[in-house]
């Protein structure tokens, strides 16, 4: 699948944005003042950050309000109802810590339930889809949620939740390769039953069907982002979940913080990205590609 | 609304006949020529780069061809168009976030309402089969319509009155009908000759049915064989008996 630089962006950020938030909400760093006006101001920016750039890949960013109406059966459409929801429910929250309200954290709570319910409606998007086997698989909603549960821990510096949540997300992220890499050949589809011809031989692409490019081809076969896979696992892992631990036992708080956060991010939108190139769609099989 | 309904009263539909197709791409033009009235301004399918060197554009059908290796024969072309199925499960429309993607229940045909369509290019994504393609100047999801437009009709003379894909085939190799009728020629025709459904692993349910090219008869290996056996005749023919002693 081509990876999109505003979805990449987008699925970072606000799973960062929301997870940060949930962990706010629930009182997990106790904040106060300007403190807390900082913290909940950064949970916000990173959530609608991330929100933003998901409209910079639509056709039609100015009718996005409609994706709001279909959220008895679309997961897109529930990620937009949850995420405002979360948003609207967390800022008496927000205002509370700020300005020492003392409203009760039941309302927090149901907050936090709200955004880790974005965070898999953003990742069920993706796992719902039987045309790409890679993604389709109870491993990616949990890897989406271990990546907001620990990106929000290391920010946080929430230790040591930080330290096993890191250890957790590299486990998820190497068990999500090794089926991943698997998922396409297990879901069985080939260019005979795509066609239906391996009723009658062993069917191979003889011409294509169209001479330059289209839609399909520029959007669901990628092939250039997955050249570096590798090297780019790697990175991931090691950014993502290896670099923020060590620099979270080493170095003071603050500093901590913002160092292991820019390195998990690093590692987060490595992983990302592969997430995207390397996913196969059946639809290259009409085109003897995937 | 994208929840698909319960039933519906037809199921229009085409069957594809892979044993007459001859890949001749009419259908495509005819398809491209009907839904780009406009030269892709508002609803048409727009181009891009049409005429430099390295043109693209939206199409709702496509042929593609194979090569088909049977066993112990010689290799098989099959043309094979391409188009939206109609699927009675559509991840298509349920997976749309706006309610833009939708099948209709009184006949299942599969529609977009471009004016509620946000492209996000989702439904696509959700579609095996690769009927749906964004147009890259109107940012809007474009799919085959069975020719709505055509087929109920009353301004059109009834011959008129079905996909133009259909009507213009030079072979008869679709055929456009109710499935949800079994006495339809559609379903008669679908069921005499094995019609079958493309990866129906994958639980879209299409209604379009392609049609198994009819097995080939028995065929030589090397028909031009016999030819090669040249038996050569006076001097060349003395020359290379004294040239195979020697």
């Amino acid at each position: 699948m081509h990876p999109a630089p505003s979805v990449i962006v987008f699925t970072v950020l606000s799973g960062l944005g929301f997870g940060f938030l949930a962990l706010l909400a629930l009182g997990g760093l106790p904040v106060s003042g300007w403190g807390a006006f900082f913290c909940w101001g950064l949970g916000y920016g990173l959530a609608v950050v991330g929100l933003l750039a998901s409209t910079f890949h639509l056709g039609h960013p100015e009718r996005a309000w409609r994706a709001f109406s279909q959220w008895r059966s679309s997961w897109l459409s529930r990620e937009g109802v949850s995420s405002v929801l979360a948003l609207l429910v967390l800022a008496p929250m927000a205002l509370s810590d700020w300005l020492g309200w003392g409203i009760e954290r039941w309302l927090g709570g149901l907050g936090a339930v709200l955004c880790l319910a974005t965070i898999l409606c953003t990742s069920m998007i993706y796992a719902q889809l039987r045309t790409v086997p890679r993604w389709n698989h109870w491993l990616v909603p949990v890897t989406f949620l271990c990546f907001a549960a620990t990106g929000a821990a290391i920010l946080a510096v929430r230790l040591p939740w930080a330290y096993g949540l890191c250890a957790l997300l590299a486990l998820l992220l190497l068990a999500g390769w090794r089926v991943g890499d698997g998922a396409f050949a297990k879901a069985g589809q080939t260019i005979g039953t795509a066609t239906g011809l391996d009723r009658l031989g062993e069917p191979s692409v003889f011409e294509p069907a169209h001479t330059a490019g289209n839609y399909l081809l520029r959007e669901m076969i990628h092939v250039v982002g997955r050249r570096h896979s590798r090297k780019l696992r790697i990175i991931a892992v090691l950014f993502a979940c290896l670099l923020p631990a060590l620099l979270l036992a080493l170095l003071p708080v603050h500093l901590a913080a913002l160092l292991a956060t820019a390195a998990h991010l690093i590692g987060a939108f490595a992983a990302r990205w592969l997430f995207f190139a390397e996913a196969e769609h059946v639809v290259g099989l009409y085109y003897g590609k995937r | 609304m994208t929840l698909l309904p319960q039933a519906t009263g037809k199921k229009l539909g085409l069957v594809i006949d892979l044993d007459t197709c001859v890949g001749c791409q009419a259908c495509v033009t005819a398809c491209k020529g009907w839904n780009d009235r406009d030269g892709g301004q508002v609803g048409g399918l727009s181009d891009q780069d049409a005429y430099g060197a390295r043109p693209s554009g939206t199409f709702l059908n496509r042929v593609h061809s194979y090569q088909v290796q049977v066993a112990q024969a010689a290799p098989q072309v099959v043309t094979f168009p391409r188009s939206c199925l109609h699927c009675e499960d559509a991840p298509c429309v349920t997976v749309c976030p706006t309610g833009a993607s939708y099948k209709r229940a009184e006949d299942g045909i599969v529609l977009v309402n471009e004016d509620a369509c946000i492209g996000c290019g989702l439904c696509a994504w959700a579609c095996p089969y690769g009927a749906r393609e964004m147009d890259a100047d109107q940012g809007v999801m474009k799919k085959c319509t069975l020719c709505v437009d055509r087929i109920y009709n009353d301004s059109l003379p009834e011959e008129d009155r079905e996909p133009a894909c259909v009507r213009t085939c030079p072979t008869g190799a679709r055929h456009f009908g109710d499935f949800a009728d079994p006495d339809s020629a559609v379903s008669r025709l679908s069921a005499e000759r094995g019609g079958y459904a493309l990866m129906p692993d994958l639980k879209t349910r299409p209604v379009n049915r392609y049609l198994p090219p009819r097995k080939k008869g028995p065929s030589a290996d090397a028909p031009l064989a016999p030819l090669l056996d040249v038996k050569a005749t006076g001097f060349a023919g003395w020359l290379d008996r004294l040239l195979g002693k020697i």
